[in-house]
């Protein structure tokens, strides 16, 4: 038995103990242990790694860890909740690029060995190198450092093409004569700017996709680095991470009623659809008083939040009305759209922080066979996921797209500021309806006086 | 013969991600992602390898230091956050 071998059945230990803390977080009762079992396999990793005689010198391991742990403690203490795709964005980029900084020392000391590493490595570098600027591009994107909306230039798909093809053909050279270190690099350099090139066309939008997305490729990435070292331990974790942004991306397409070629190559060939021709008629608005006396005598109550409630902040005001709504003896529960948020169960989080009890948060699956018996419906910043175009109008943009049917409620409300359409830039049918009744204004603010009508009704 | 046994490796793996994943709730489908990124960060493992072997060119020193750093940035960043997150899932009775 020696040191190496002793090494490897640690990481076994660490695989299982991972394994376990992702099945814990299936449910928020037991997330947390999840979580503990899952850091204490990477723990036992890391000893394991440091104990296995490859570590000849330990200084620049100490410096790289005290950097990396400092900043990371850093970011994840001040991170907003409203922040977390970029923080997500960001760490997704920072993990491909330690990939390629892995795979090249690899190259520099031990060079590419025979043509399956070759290949491996080949893969390894353009996946990881992609995965970085594009990740870069994405945090750029979400955190309004770069403009949110799609990119476009004249003849893109001709840079786009020529990088592809470029990228392939040096890589076909570097596979047959892997000794070459400029087309290592090249192929390297190309695969930066591929990356930036991938993620400048798609919008603001869609970025709860291309986030996953980019968490497969860099579950991906870890797991072609594997492959070049030859270490099973990244295998494992990265197809596990890899199948992880897989089923999320599917989850976000079919939220959206898009196809994943649609969201990250959709913009090169926009097509103007019709639009559904809706019957003008007068939306009717409401006064915060009226909406009281309806909310008072309101027995149930599902509240459909978008991301608008996060821009407004009134995540806190809401949770305070629906304490008063309960106080009432009013059923309150909350509909989450799967795109709600600016990424997969961003608004679950963003409800959770506001102290809202996580058994209120219902998926959109299991509110919809609720909603004909609900009282109200309150539409807070939230528009193109009620619409209920998307079931019957086939000339609308959205149709088939999966809703909220706020519409089969008794009474809805829709908080808004004005008539102006969502980000589809879709009219909205459901603001017309004989059961709909607009509050318009700022969604804090009505909130806020919709919870001074119930404490001054208290006395 | 050992790529065959590595690819045994990761086409069970896919299957197990799949199958552990899938499990998940949407409620829980952020921190999730950030349990993906921290779990990812198992990159450090090939790091610590690069950065400890007898350094003989700075460059070496240099890709090796970074990509601990970075790995390392990932483990850190990406457990401590969601643990921020799991922290804020309550149910009602220990809400108040």
């Amino acid at each position: 038995m020696n040191i190496e071998f002793i090494a490897n059945l640690a990481y076994i230990v660490s695989s299982i103990l991972f394994a376990f803390g992702l099945k814990l977080l299936g449910s928020p009762v037991s997330a947390r242990k999840g979580n503990i079992l899952s850091a204490s396999g990477m723990f036992l990793a890391v000893l394991a790694t440091l104990a296995s005689g490859h570590i000849l010198s330990l200084q620049w391991i100490l410096i790289g860890i005290i950097i990396g742990a400092s900043l990371g403690a850093l970011v994840a203490f001040k991170a907003a909740m409203t922040q977390m795709p970029e923080m997500i964005a960001l760490l997704h980029g920072c993990g491909a690029l330690a990939s390629v900084f892995v795979d090249w020392t690899s190259y520099h000391v031990h060079g590419a060995g025979d043509m399956t590493n070759s290949i491996t490595l080949y893969l390894s570098i353009v996946i990881g190198g992609l995965t970085f600027t594009g990740s870069a591009i994405a945090w750029g994107k979400l955190s309004e450092r770069l403009p949110g909306k799609a990119i476009l230039f004249t003849g893109q798909k001709i840079v786009n093409f020529a990088i592809i093809a470029s990228i392939l053909i040096l890589g076909v050279m570097f596979i047959m004569n892997p000794v070459r270190y400029d087309l290592f690099l090249a192929i390297l350099a190309l695969s930066l700017f591929f990356g930036i090139f991938l993620v400048i066309p798609i919008g603001g939008a869609d970025m709860p996709v291309v986030i996953s997305v980019l968490n497969s490729y860099s579950g991906v990435v870890a797991c072609t680095t594997g492959f070049v070292i030859h270490n099973t331990l990244l295998i494992v974790v990265g197809s596990i991470v890899g199948a992880n942004g897989i089923i999320l991306s599917i989850i976000m397409c079919k939220a959206m009623n898009r196809s994943i070629t649609n969201v990250l190559f959709g913009a090169f060939n926009t097509v103007v659809k019709k639009q559904g021709v809706v019957e003008k008629k007068e939306a009717k608005s409401i006064s915060v008083e009226d909406a009281f006396l309806v909310l008072e005598n309101a027995k149930s109550v599902v509240i459909i939040p978008g991301y608008g409630l996060a821009v407004a902040q009134a995540q806190h005001a809401v949770r305070e009305l629906g304490e008063f709504l309960e106080k009432n003896g009013c059923d309150v529960k909350y509909a989450i759209h799967p795109v709600a948020g600016r990424m997969p169960g961003h608004m679950n989080v963003l409800l959770a922080e506001a102290n809202i009890s996580y058994d209120q948060l219902m998926e959109m699956d299991a509110i919809n066979p609720l909603m004909e018996n609900t009282d109200v419906a309150i539409i807070i910043g939230a528009n193109d996921v009620v619409n209920p175009a998307s079931r019957h109008d086939k000339a609308s943009p959205i149709y088939g797209m999966p809703i909220i049917n706020a519409d089969k409620a008794k009474t809805v409300f829709v908080l808004k500021r004005s008539m102006a359409t969502g980000f589809a830039g879709i009219e909205n049918e459901l603001f017309y309806y004989d059961n709909t009744r607009m509050i318009f204004g700022d969604a804090k603010q009505t909130v806020q006086a919709l919870v001074a009508e119930f404490k001054s009704g208290q006395h | 013969m050992e790529l065959i046994y590595l690819l045994f490796i990761l086409v069970l793996s896919v299957f197990l991600g799949f199958a552990l994943i899938s499990r998940v709730p949407p409620l829980l489908h952020t921190p999730l992602m950030s349990e993906a990124n921290a779990i990812c960060g198992i990159i450090i493992v090939g790091a610590l390898i690069a950065a400890g072997a007898e350094a003989n060119s700075p460059l070496t020193i240099i890709l090796g230091t970074s990509a601990v750093a970075l790995a390392t940035f990932n483990v850190v960043g990406g457990y401590l956050v969601t643990e921020r997150m799991l922290k804020m899932f309550k149910k009602k009775d220990t809400t108040q």
